[in-house]
């Protein structure tokens, strides 16, 4: 597929969004059938369908602004890992369960403060899609916050694994503020570094309460805007991508 | 030239249209009707006797959506349309306010619960915590089980009262 250095700036942000939205859909959906109560495999399975619909919209949006024929589909099934634009922390594997629980609640405080943002956007769609994602957010990432506290808060054991949780995702966090190209001078598109301080007031506070620390890292996570990502992509989208490579242009 | 609130044979056949469309039940609670559930923003019918239609989804990953279209867009055919646009509109985002009265009750004789008020005032909290009363005994002794049930829309509940575990309509 052409490169996408030569997408509009406004495509190349939705794209950076539903990337994020799409590839997590994807990680969450791999829980299905293997989480540690039935409620869960309800409960990660609807948080995965809120992501995939909102991927949906950005990804139509960044093909209409493209102008060039692409869809949804196009976008989703016939793009090769260094096309997608999502931060790593989304297609990093899901680990146990309380790895899965921190990449939760980090990425759902992010999308929240993110969707916030966007809701007086000047952009009709993405002020759209905020007003009704910014909802969806809002039970994502209070369902993150009582299995942080339930766990954090726990019994040693699942205190131990909740910090180490916590411990394992935290050096890709800060790739979710990073400026991608020149996203922030876009009008109507939120600046991911404004998003900073009202996420970290907010993940700071239920890790005080869930009586965890805050991690230390001692590297952080780049690229993902700019197409690098880990080993860990390429696996991801070849199970994704294989049914609609493996039959173009099907219909049912 | 269509004007809705004028009298006449064109309002007649947009009053007609529109009703055939608000009829058509939800493919996931067929106990509701779309008119019930208020996901039917807007019928226009265009000059070249085109119905434009302006669906809403209840939720931005709705998996029923495409049913919906495909269902709505067979009700108004029989109904004597003859081409149908149909778009999906997100802005205003859709409310559990916007269900109807009618649609409340029979989502309780149905055994789920209806939605309480939604709290989500633009730019306001979101507060998550209502208490639903449970559709089968009526008690208000019930406590949320999980934030997510059986569709998007709704969430698990269960009954201190009677014990009968329920959903329940988010108010969102």
């Amino acid at each position: 597929m052409s490169g996408l250095r030569t997408l509009p700036p406004l495509a190349a942000y939705a794209l950076a969004l539903g990337d994020d939205a799409l590839i997590l859909a994807q990680r969450l959906g791999e829980w299905v059938a293997h989480a540690p109560q039935i409620e869960e495999d309800v409960a990660l399975a609807n948080i995965a369908l809120d992501l995939l619909g909102q991927a949906r919209t950005l990804l139509t949006y960044a093909g209409e602004i493209e102008h060039a024929g692409r869809d949804e589909d196009d976008l989703a099934y016939l793009r090769d890992d260094r096309d997608f634009r999502n931060v790593q922390l989304v297609e990093i594997p899901n680990g146990d369960f309380a790895v899965t629980m921190a990449r939760q609640l980090v990425f759902s405080a992010y999308q929240y403060e993110l969707y916030t943002a966007l809701l007086s956007s000047a952009d009709a769609t993405l002020a759209g899609l905020a007003g009704k994602a910014v909802k969806e957010v809002a039970y994502h990432r209070d369902h993150a916050v009582q299995w942080v506290l339930r766990l954090g808060d726990g019994t040693e054991l699942s205190h131990q694994r909740m910090q180490a949780g916590l411990d394992q995702i935290w050096p890709y966090t800060e790739e979710l503020f990073d400026p991608a190209g020149t996203i922030s001078e876009l009008p109507g598109v939120a600046d991911p570094a404004t998003l900073r301080s009202p996420w970290e007031r907010y993940v700071t506070s239920v890790l005080g309460e869930a009586t965890l620390q805050l991690p230390e890292p001692r590297w952080r996570s780049r690229g993902g805007r700019d197409g690098l990502h880990t080993e860990h992509l390429g696996h991801l989208l070849a199970e994704m991508q294989h049914l609609h490579r493996s039959h173009p242009g099907a219909t049912w | 030239m269509n004007d809705p609130h004028s009298a006449g044979p064109a309002a007649d056949r947009r009053s007609a249209l529109l009703a055939a469309a608000r009829a058509v039940p939800d493919p996931e609670l067929p106990v509701l009707t779309l008119g019930d559930l208020g996901v039917i923003r807007d019928l226009r019918v265009a000059d070249d006797g085109t119905v434009e239609v302006e669906l809403t989804p209840t939720s931005t990953g709705c998996p029923a959506m495409a049913v919906i279209a495909d269902d709505v867009h067979e009700a108004l055919r029989r109904a004597g349309a003859g081409q149908v646009r149909i778009r999906t509109v997100l802005a205003p985002a859709w409310t559990t306010d916007w269900m109807s009265e009618t649609g409340r009750r029979k989502l309780r004789e149905y055994g789920i619960a209806p939605p309480g008020p939604a709290a989500h005032a633009a730019g306001g909290p979101v507060r998550l915590a209502f208490s639903a009363r449970c559709p089968r005994c009526g008690s208000a002794d019930t406590r949320e089980v999980s934030h997510f049930g059986s569709t998007p829309c709704q969430a698990l509940w269960t009954c201190r009262s009677c014990a009968e575990p329920f959903d329940s309509f988010k108010a969102i």
